[in-house]
């Protein structure tokens, strides 16, 4: 008995540990920054534009993917054809897709440019133009739409089999099937999904670095850069850094009282039932065929363009490319040793610690990468040059932007365990160790194989942090990429493209196959 | 010890901005050129263009491992002898730069007119007013990471005065993005995006005289041109002190002054022996000449910054 | 009367084929061995599974393609009701699926209500009713639709013994009262011997055509006896 009780303390302290450092890293970076700033005082009338413009777009951003991505899951949900479960997903694909990736797509197919302002000038109209808040939201929809349709269709394959046939029972009308089936899984599932994408939105940074075109289209995480990087104003990007903190937190108490949906992507491959499609199919193969469209033409564009310039990539890919595996790996491992703490720990101590963890988990969510780093960085300033820790820095900012999606993978898959197992584990007398090394681990393989895929993948893509603390010399793949794209040397970046979704889409194989084991073994 | 002293090459880091150490731009051919006569190693390092040099600067402090910075210009002077983290140097020329020269921190390498630089057949409003009530679409810079978008403000501030904030809410709908920095924003233009991009009255020449193109040329306003002056100056916490001065002085001679037209396509400060290349273009007259003494320009970027911002956010 | 003619519903790899006639007003116990079919055999008559080889017929008449014009009911062992309607609106949802009632409409639904002995509770959520109340709703939309053809898919087999006697009482009841032609899933002999005077055998990927229920359980043919075991 006395070993175990030396094992749960243990464990309650390591996770306690994990649980400061994270404290430390959100709400004491967010105090560092809150004593440096001067208020709000002194922020200009387009600091207080960017404010506003930060909340509307991604309000709108939110309200758009949500909103198309009811027809979309609708269509998906009762439409059966070829190819159906690999577009399904292909809707996993660009939660992990680098933001900068995904704009210089946007770009390649809607700039000025682009295909289809090509086809525009051909058919005699204007050329159409993305800099500026259309931009912004175009690729906010673009990377949440599919997360948003997800969402969606875990609902519909949580709606039991019975349930919709009761409903083709009673010849139910389009209205009656509404409110019957499509509403009440809407009013659960929609809240949480509006505000988990309106709270991704809210902390945006690349993508208005990228398409954002001028203050018109300057979010709160870019304003925090600008003050750093181009007026090495501290104290006002810490009072941005303040404005971003308390609008984040504001949302999070939200997100505590609305469940968000889980993000595991478990339970969508239930096949629809015969008389869904009736009388629907014309219109939900063109929603199905525009939402793919919309989603496979950026990433083709990129691909066309860029495969034939991997060839001649300046030399310095190569230690970008090294640079990138290096933060990535080490986000990912210190991303997983935080989240299996959190979860060995807290996933059977009852509703106050689970929530405690989730609430953790949410912070992760709702902190700016860029107030994390303002934060470092005014903590070091005094001592030392920032730069130099732009490595460690990113890996571990990375980590806690991982670590609420890896915590969702890992909690529930722990806590079964624990319900399924904890039985025998007393029977049989098992000690802590062989109970840890046989049976849960062996049993979390999966899950984290799939975590570690999610936070290496996220790693790869981030930039954020790196953008703030980089110096010329030190380039991630990312940070390459916008650079290139700054220098206006787009068939490199192209290049530079397909390398990085290459190396992430790889990194995240070998995790999520390392988990499921090898081909053959059971 | 002493042998590994000897052995040992003295470095002299150059902060700089990118299209300086491009491949097609002076780094190459300027750090060949100093590297043959100083028995050094010359590091030159972009960091983004060029008003986010000074950013950089106020951000690394003292600590900065630069020994000499290159690339801002006459806006920016007082700003960055304010920080305090620049030498006084004692460096003489034959100045070409209109207006002469004097100061104690900085020296000129090079100048320019700013212009709005467009393909050759394009008619195009002569002045800013006439420009934001066309249609035509603009690329330009950010002023706070970019000399030319800084410049601009100070085009528009010395042609217009107190209308200035209107006239930049009234060519807000012309600008189709803000970029960072100049090489991204002319890089746009040559691909279509833009039927104007913010440059100089010196860049259609390297389309006519690198690629034998004469398709470009620049958009002449009649309120004038507003001037560019750029300058490097040497860095107090250098430990290569001596160097930094034999570069600064280097810097104005006609070996780096002769690289200048043809590669960062501006007027040298020091006009070469062998004079400009063909096809280059003439200064234009005092008349057409804007520019703010570097105090003026100090005391106004704020004031402008503000307006600029304000104007575009909404 | 319901006419399977030489029918064959396929879901997936399985297939199923049934040949024969239910007479009206008869309560038909459908047995037989897990994945043997039971559900498919159902759920084909119903309507959720195309019949890709002959023809469903009620009355003489094919049945329509749509499930909800066939002239049947269903209720399944769960789900039946929607969690965000009350009881009322469950029950009325089987006569009128946009809820918009007509007085003497909602006169029937009370009524029926009253007859499953639920009219106190038509107000009410089914996340506070019991198990036997859930069973009892499903029951009163049956008896409201008036449909002559009533599927049921093991209705009851989550329910205790004293609650599922009960339950059969209130479905005899209705059935008395309408000469509804009933089919029943079950699992459980005991249930199939209280329910029904006839049964269907559904093993082997063929539904035999329905006996009278005590002479097949007194000389069950191979696939039933391994399906009962020892126990007859």
């Amino acid at each position: 008995m006395a070993d175990s009780t030396i094992a749960i303390i243990l464990r309650i302290i390591l996770g306690g540990a994990v649980l400061a450092a994270l404290l430390v890293f959100s709400i004491g970076t967010a105090v560092a920054v809150a004593t440096q700033g001067q208020g709000l005082g002194i922020l200009s009338v387009a600091d207080w534009l960017a404010i506003r413009f930060t909340l509307w777009q991604a309000c709108i951003s939110a309200g758009l993917s949500v909103g198309i991505a009811i027809p979309v899951a609708r269509a998906l949900a009762r439409q059966s054809f070829i190819g159906r479960q690999g577009l399904i997903t292909l809707l996993g694909a660009p939660f992990i897709l680098p933001v900068i990736v995904g704009v210089l797509g946007l770009l390649a197919v809607f700039g000025r440019a682009g295909w289809i302002s090509d086809f525009l000038t051909w058919a005699g109209f204007a050329r159409l133009s993305i800099y500026g808040p259309p931009g912004v939201i175009l690729a906010h929809v673009f990377f949440n739409l599919p997360l948003a349709t997800r969402f969606l269709l875990q609902g519909w394959a949580a709606v039991p089999a019975e349930r919709f046939r009761v409903v083709h029972s009673l010849a139910a009308s389009p209205w009656a099937y509404f409110r019957l089936i499509e509403w009440p899984l809407l009013r659960t599932v929609l809240p949480g999904a509006f505000l988990l994408i309106f709270l991704l939105c809210l902390t945006s940074f690349a993508v208005a670095l990228a398409v954002g075109g001028g203050p018109k289209g300057t979010t709160i995480e870019l304003a925090i850069y600008q003050a750093f990087r181009l007026d090495f104003d501290l104290s006002k990007a810490a009072s941005l850094a303040v404005v971003q903190f308390s609008l984040c937190g504001g949302v999070a108490v939200l997100a505590f009282l609305v469940p968000l949906p889980q993000t595991d992507g478990l339970g969508l491959d239930r096949l629809p039932q015969r008389f869904d499609a009736y009388g629907h199919r014309t219109a939900d193969c063109i929603w199905i065929f525009c939402a793919t469209a919309f989603l496979v033409m950026p990433l083709s564009a990129i691909l066309f363009r860029g495969v034939g310039h991997i060839h001649n990539l300046p030399h310095q890919v190569i230690v970008a490319s090294l640079t990138s595996l290096l933060i990535a790996l080490t986000s990912t491992i210190v991303c997983i040793a935080m989240a299996l703490s959190l979860a060995l720990t807290f996933a059977c101590r009852g509703i106050a610690a689970r929530n405690l963890a989730e609430g953790v988990g949410i912070l992760g969510l709702a902190t700016s990468p860029l107030v994390v780093g303002t934060g470092l960085f005014l903590m070091i300033f005094p001592f030392a040059q920032p730069m130099i820790f732009a490595v460690p820095i990113t890996a571990s900012v990375n980590a806690m932007m991982a670590l609420p999606f890896a915590l969702r993978v890992l909690m529930p898959a722990v806590r079964e365990i624990y319900t399924d197992y904890l039985h025998l584990r007393c029977s049989l007398n098992m000690t802590q160790w062989v109970w840890l090394s046989r049976i849960v681990l062996p049993r979390l393989r999966r899950p984290l194989g799939f975590a570690a895929g999610l936070a290496v993948a996220l790693s790869m893509g981030d930039l954020g942090v790196i953008a703030l603390f980089s110096d010329p010399d030190l380039q991630t793949l990312p940070l390459m990429l916008y650079r290139l794209m700054g220098a206006y040397r787009m068939d490199q970046a192209a290049g530079v493209a397909v390398v990085l979704v290459a190396q992430s889409l790889v990194l995240f194989w070998i995790f999520d196959r390392g988990g499921r084991g090898y081909v053959g073994s059971k | 010890m002493t042998t590994t002293a000897v052995a040992e090459t003295p470095v002299l880091t150059i902060l700089t901005y990118d299209s300086f150490v491009s491949d097609w731009g002076p780094g190459p051919a300027v750090e060949a050129a100093f590297e043959a006569t100083c028995g050094c190693d010359l590091r030159m390092v972009g960091a983004g263009d060029g008003a986010a040099l000074l950013a950089r600067l106020k951000l690394e402090g003292s600590r900065s491992d630069a020994d000499v910075i290159l690339g801002l210009d006459t806006n920016l002077m007082v700003a960055a002898a304010d920080t305090g983290l620049f030498a006084p140097i004692s460096i003489t020329a034959n100045y070409a730069v209109p207006g002469g020269w004097a100061d104690p921190y900085f020296a000129p390498f090079d100048w320019g007119y700013f212009a709005f630089v467009k393909n050759a057949e394009l008619e195009t409003p002569t002045n800013f007013r006439a420009l934001a009530d066309s249609d035509l679409k603009i690329v330009i810079q950010d002023p706070r990471s970019s000399t030319p978008g800084l410049g601009l403000l100070m085009w528009v501030k010395a042609a217009y005065g107190v209308d200035a904030a209107d006239v930049w809410t009234d060519l807000a709908d012309n600008i189709v993005t803000v970029t960072a920095g100049w090489s991204e924003a002319y890089g746009m233009f040559l691909e279509g995006e833009a039927d104007l991009v913010l440059s100089y009255t010196t860049s259609p020449a390297y389309h006519l005289i690198a690629e034998g193109d004469a398709s470009k040329s620049f958009a002449v306003f009649d309120e004038g041109h507003y001037m560019q002056i750029e300058v490097a100056g040497k860095l107090a916490s250098s430990d290569q002190s001596a160097l930094a001065d034999q570069f600064l002085q280097f810097m104005v001679s006609d070996v780096f002054q002769s690289i200048i037209p043809t590669t960062n396509w501006m007027f040298p400060a020091v006009t070469p022996a062998a004079g400009l290349p063909e096809g280059f273009p003439k200064a234009l007259s005092a008349k057409q000449s804007l520019i703010f003494s570097p105090t003026e320009a100090a005391a106004l970027r704020n004031v402008a910054l503000v307006e600029w911002q304000t104007a575009l956010s909404q | 009367m319901l006419a399977l003619n030489k029918v064959r519903f396929q879901q997936g790899d399985f297939v199923l084929s049934a040949d024969f006639l239910v007479p009206t007003g008869a309560r038909v116990a459908v047995i037989g061995p897990s994945g043997g079919g039971k559900s498919t055999f159902l759920n084909g008559i119903a309507g959720f599974i195309a019949a890709d080889a002959g023809k469903v017929l009620w009355d003489g008449e094919v049945m329509p393609d749509h499930p909800g014009r066939r002239p049947l009911s269903i209720l399944f062992q769960d789900n039946n009701l929607f969690p965000h309607l009350s009881v009322m609106d469950n029950v009325a949802v089987g006569i009128s699926p946009d809820m918009r009632l007509s007085q003497a409409q909602r006169e029937k639904v009370s009524a029926a209500l009253d007859q499953v002995g639920l009219a106190d509770k038509s107000a009410t959520y089914p996340r506070d009713l019991s198990g036997g109340q859930l069973g009892r709703v499903g029951l009163a939309r049956v008896l409201l639709r008036q449909r002559p053809l009533l599927l049921l898919d093991e209705p009851f087999s989550a329910l205790g013994p004293a609650l599922k006697d009960e339950m059969l009482d209130v479905l005899r009841g209705i059935l008395d009262a309408t000469a509804t032609t009933a089919l029943m899933v079950t699992h459980d002999p005991k249930d199939a011997l209280a329910f029904a005077n006839q049964a269907i055998l559904v093993a082997d990927r063929c539904a035999t055509a329905p006996q009278p229920i005590q002479q097949l359980f007194k000389a069950p043919p191979p696939a039933l006896r391994a399906y009962l075991g020892s126990r007859t």
